[in-house]
């Protein structure tokens, strides 16, 4: 369980974050959508300790986060950051095989190979696996750095638009990947979506913020809804139902 | 290319010969029939050859702990102040206590050029990300107001030509006693690859490093310590060599990658390599005279570094 209790951020002038509460609940894929600027990046590294709190607190299963040191928090939860933009080159199996180093210490063991070899598999890279990150495409990139956060095996994985780049094929593939994850495997899953067909597909939960604020929260077939979509974009959005599934419309 | 299959083995061959004709080369002859060659040997060429290995791998190494923290291609202690800070740190020592043991010289050196390179940070932080050209600019111009700084206090009191000293990188007064500083440079280089994988994980970025529990504030620190000490015991031993840790770390990037785990001890090996055949060019060219090995080598590493500017691939 993550807790925020009063966090609020301001960067310059501006107040990112203002006076949010929260509670993430482990076990699930949980989407934070909402406008551009709404303040979700911010939240997404003040959760995961990328910038501290500057007011508020946020807790892990009821430790202030503050607290915890970083070789165990990274045990605990992986991030993947939007940008990646990268100056060194490494091998993707390289990169990938980092994400054990929170476990190996640079001592890699066969059980850490087996799981990165896995990783690569998972997320399409095998054949990619001796190429440089500055020889592949841009999604191929942000593919290896969700692979590096898979193979660091943690309970809770944080995602800032991991979509980002991604074919259909791939994002697809993702998101159903980090489903199997939180239903299979009880991992907890934060995930910044844009596109809002993904997050009413995959999500289990909904966090909507909008002005730095929490707009709603909660399962994601009570909250999304026409009416409440369209007051968060500020634009007529539609949540139609086809098929026993649901999907959301926005084009003429 | 040989170095692409076998990186070590072809960096330690080349090495090895390079070493042999720097030992064998001099104005006093290495032959049986020679009663002082014994002493040539132990006082003069491998205290030289010993030097400029120590001297070329530091800095080469240095040059590549830098481009990884700060994420910069482009960039090493003497294109980006640090070099001219410690110049400044010798300067200060030369005027106000000129009586100071070597230690006490290295250390006010060390301390100039750790101020120097947070310097040079604390500029660069403030730079866009997206302009990646603008950071090796910064330097070069940051580097240029320290050196003029530097210029004009030495002129003031009449040291120039201790400057002239500390700004060519040369080897022709290296003898035994007057090099051992620089085992202290070749031990960090060693620490340095012992924290490979830190300074591999930092080159990824804050961002990452923190998700991977790397203390990324130490790592820092270490790096920026680590580059600033062995900066300063060059220039106070043999002086300035420009490029080395621009090129080398350029070249073996391209050959192997970052993972320094796997990269350091050829780009040791490589900066090692290319300073000594420029000493050996530099004792060679004019024989009996000596071209010192920094000219030598700024001639060619300018040359590579435009190639490297102008005729890189997409990747900075």
């Amino acid at each position: 369980m993550i807790s925020v209790n009063g966090l609020s951020h301001t960067i310059g002038p501006a107040k990112i974050l203002d006076d949010i509460n929260l509670q993430i609940a482990p076990g699930g894929v949980t989407a934070l959508i909402g406008p551009n600027g709404a303040g979700k990046s911010t939240l997404l590294s003040v959760v995961s300790r990328q910038v501290p709190a500057q007011s508020g607190e946020v807790s892990l299963d009821g430790a202030d986060m503050k607290r915890i040191d970083h070789a165990a928090l990274a045990l605990r939860m992986a991030v993947v950051a939007q940008d990646v933009g990268v100056a060194s080159r490494l091998r993707i199996r390289d990169l990938v095989g980092f994400g054990r180093w929170p476990h190996a210490k640079g001592k890699p063991s066969p059980k850490d190979a087996d799981i990165v070899a896995q990783a690569l598999a998972q997320f399409d890279l095998t054949a990619l696996a001796d190429r440089f990150l500055d020889e592949v495409s841009g999604g191929q990139r942000q593919r290896a750095f969700v692979a590096m956060a898979y193979a660091q095996d943690t309970d809770w994985l944080l995602l800032d638009e991991p979509l980002n780049n991604l074919d259909l094929r791939h994002a697809r593939r993702l998101m159903s990947e980090l489903r199997n994850l939180a239903q299979n495997a009880g991992k907890s899953i934060l995930i910044v979506l844009h596109d809002l067909n993904y997050a009413i597909s995959w999500a289990d939960h909904i966090i909507a913020l909008k002005d730095g604020r929490v707009a709603f929260a909660g399962e994601t077939q009570d909250v999304m809804t026409s009416r409440t979509l369209s007051a968060l974009y500020e634009t007529d959005v539609s949540v139609m139902a086809k098929d026993g599934k649901t999907f959301v419309w926005h084009h003429n | 290319m040989a170095v692409r299959k076998h990186p070590y083995i072809t960096t330690l061959c080349v090495l090895l010969i390079l070493s042999g004709v720097s030992i064998f080369i001099g104005v006093g002859s290495l032959s049986w029939d020679n009663p002082n060659a014994m002493q040539v040997l132990m006082i003069s060429r491998l205290p030289r050859t010993a030097a400029v290995l120590l001297t070329g791998a530091s800095i080469a190494v240095v040059g590549v702990i830098m481009q990884l923290l700060v994420r910069n291609r482009f960039v090493e202690p003497s294109t980006t102040g640090t070099t001219e800070a410690a110049m400044l740190g010798l300067l200060a020592v030369a005027i106000l206590a000129p009586g100071w043991p070597i230690i006490a010289k290295m250390v006010v050196a060390s301390l100039a050029s750790l101020l120097g390179i947070l310097g040079f940070f604390f500029l660069t932080r403030r730079l866009p990300p997206q302009q990646p050209l603008l950071i090796p600019l910064v330097g070069l111009i940051y580097g240029g107001i320290l050196g003029a700084a530097a210029t004009f206090v030495a002129f003031q009191a009449d040291m120039i030509q201790f400057l002239g000293i500390w700004m060519t990188g040369e080897f022709s007064g290296i003898l035994a006693g007057r090099y051992e500083l620089l085992w202290l440079a070749g031990g960090l280089a060693v620490i340095a690859y012992f924290t490979a994988d830190q300074f591999t994980v930092a080159g990824l970025g804050r961002s990452a490093s923190l998700s991977l529990g790397l203390p990324y504030g130490q790592v820092l620190a270490l790096g920026i310590v680590t580059v600033a000490v062995v900066s300063a015991l060059v220039v106070v031993t043999v002086g300035m060599l420009p490029f080395i840790g621009l090129v080398v770390p350029n070249i073996v990037s391209r050959l192997m990658g970052d993972n320094l785990r796997e990269s350091l001890p050829v780009v040791a090996g490589m900066g090692a390599g290319l300073v000594l055949l420029s000493d050996i060019i530099g004792r060679v060219a004019r024989y009996p005279y000596e071209i010192p090995a920094g000219t030598v080598f700024g001639v060619i590493g300018a040359c590579i570094f435009l190639w490297l500017l102008l005729g890189r691939k997409s990747y900075a």
